[in-house]
């Protein structure tokens, strides 16, 4: 490490940082875009496998190609400007759809040394950063100056900002117990308590004591994600695509890019502030990025598998359950855990 | 001139643009489109003040719910460039003269003794989390202005409520709560009957 560092001060002198960094960008947002490309040949797989169907099975060995072929079609395709929209725009809200998403991955750590950007406010900034994702839908559905477009912009505006509020309370428990917004520190602070020292690591990670909060926050994050069971925005039986519908080749290719980036994003937030990162379930086993990746690696399945499972929300149900159902369990839980660390009952010491 | 105050001139440059296209441009949506770039660069001035909390605050609360919510009225309104333009020239000097008030009023604010505060003071030590003293000045010594901030806007939207409220209408409104838990029992009858013979 230390001679590829001299090396690169070497040949780049002052600019070596700036380098560095930018080694670091890609190489983290390269795995991603393979791990979005075979995420998809995943959910085609899973899915067909819970409907007795057997999936891609054509392209390369068990259809593990398929992927980068799509993906090639989509680099062929032409790109349609709709007459009547507003082009600027038009072309613009596909790079502030993928643009968060990416974005966002600059404070996920993977390890506890293996992270891009380790500052304080990382729970902050993957807020402000993933508040953002909505723009490129709305945006999107205006510009495509289309009913089907503009109805399924409507709506998903409506959703992400309603489930944003949920979701924010989930984490306002997670920093509450943390007593941090760094990420690192909230994974270190799943490794204490009596389970951790029994070994059993898994039962004090923050999933058990907050899982009325770990629900809700699993469950906004599939609605802020616009999946199925809560993909109105989309709604292919009723809108046709959404917000999406007039957009083909890579334009389209970037919406689809930035909604599976932000799937594994969750899936990491998820493993992160619930699942205790990198930590091992168990105490004979060694702590390891593979653990990090084997819980994300669940809660993708875990998003395929409610795919695969329940029919669409109505949409009058789906606000329902934002505001009147969850909303007012986040306070009450927010209020309980208050009340759970000044009793003598604290078991985040 | 140093890297930082590059990033500064640049971040103002885009500013100053911004702000300017939200009072001109023709399209109501493009001028909220630049008034979130407007607040997405003030965000980056801040951060350059080492004011994390402040700049992350800002891009959440604006950008990420205002702007969205702002959006979504102003898309829906069906607005008329040509009436708002009409009488432009009758109402500027009423304009220009509101406009240098609200100036004046804002180099009074800006030049009280509370902002001038040397920089020796204003630079944050390093190992200082602005977020956690922000937190803790907020429950200690400006408790009562926080909480009567809250007050007031549970009050503004309490008052949001009751301005648009034009009474219940009779609708056939279904409550998905009954939905939710209907019972098959509940809505299919079925008949005994005996076997018809011919």
């Amino acid at each position: 490490m230390d001679a590829l560092m001299n090396f690169g001060q070497g040949i780049f002198g002052g600019a070596w940082p700036a380098v560095w960094t930018l080694i670091k960008i890609v190489l983290i947002v390269a795995p991603l875009m393979l791990g979005v490309a075979y995420l998809t040949y995943f959910e085609r797989k899973v899915i067909g496998f819970m409907q007795v169907r057997i999936g891609p099975n054509r392209v390369g060995p068990w259809g593990l190609i398929q992927p980068i072929a799509d993906g090639l079609k989509l680099l062929l395709k032409e790109i349609i400007v709709p007459s009547g929209s507003s082009k600027g725009v038009f072309v613009i809200a596909p790079m502030l759809a993928i643009a968060p998403a990416l974005a966002a991955w600059a404070v996920i750590p993977f390890t506890d040394t293996l992270v891009l950007a380790n500052i304080d406010a990382s729970l902050l900034y993957i807020l402000a950063i993933t508040s953002m994702g909505v723009y490129g839908v709305i945006l999107s559905g205006w510009a495509s100056n289309s009913k089907y477009a503009f109805l399924g912009a409507m709506r998903s505006a409506a959703q992400m900002v309603s489930y944003e509020i949920a979701m924010g309370f989930a984490l306002i428990t997670v920093l509450m117990i943390a007593g941090t917004l760094n990420f690192v520190d909230i994974v270190e602070g799943q490794n204490k308590g009596t389970f951790a020292d029994m070994g059993l690591g898994f039962l004090s990670w923050n999933w058990l004591p907050l899982l009325p909060m770990f629900l809700v926050y699993l469950i906004s994050g599939t609605a802020e994600l616009n999946r199925a069971p809560f993909d109105i925005a989309e709604g292919e039986s009723e809108i046709v695509a959404g917000f999406h519908v007039e957009y083909s080749g890579m334009a389209f290719a970037l919406f689809f890019l930035a909604e599976y980036a932000n799937m594994i994003l969750v899936a990491a937030l998820t493993s992160i502030l619930f699942l205790g990162g990198w930590l091992s379930p168990v105490g004979f086993l060694p702590d390891g990025i593979w653990w990090m990746f084997a819980k994300m690696s669940f809660v993708l399945f875990l998003f395929l598998w409610f795919r695969a499972t329940f029919p669409r929300y109505r949409y009058d149900l789906l606000m329902r359950l934002g505001w009147k159902v969850f909303l007012p369990l986040c306070f009450f839980w927010v209020i309980i855990v208050g009340a759970w660390m000044i009793s003598p009952l604290n078991i985040w010491n | 001139m140093d890297f930082q105050t590059a990033v500064f001139f640049f971040l103002s440059a885009i500013l100053v643009f911004a702000a300017l296209r939200v009072i001109t441009a023709r399209n109501p949506v493009y001028a909220a489109l630049h008034l979130m770039l407007a607040f997405f660069t003030t965000g980056g001035l801040w951060l350059m003040l080492q004011a994390e909390f402040l700049a992350i605050a800002l891009i959440v609360v604006y950008v990420g719910a205002v702007m969205v919510l702002f959006l979504f009225v102003v898309m829906m309104l069906d607005i008329n460039m040509d009436r708002i333009r009409e009488g432009f020239w009758r109402y500027l000097p009423l304009g220009a003269v509101l406009g240098l008030v609200m100036v004046l009023e804002m180099g009074l604010v800006l030049g009280s003794k509370y902002f001038q505060v040397p920089l020796s003071e204003a630079t944050v030590p390093a190992g200082v989390s602005n977020t956690k003293e922000i937190g803790a000045l907020l429950v200690t010594d400006y408790v009562f202005p926080f909480e009567l901030a809250a007050v007031i806007l549970l009050v503004g939207m309490i008052a949001a409520v009751v301005l648009t409220f034009r009474g219940r209408k009779a609708s056939k409104i279904s409550n998905p709560n009954t939905q939710v838990f209907v019972k098959a029992k509940d809505r299919v009858r079925v008949l005994q009957m005996p076997v018809e013979k011919d």
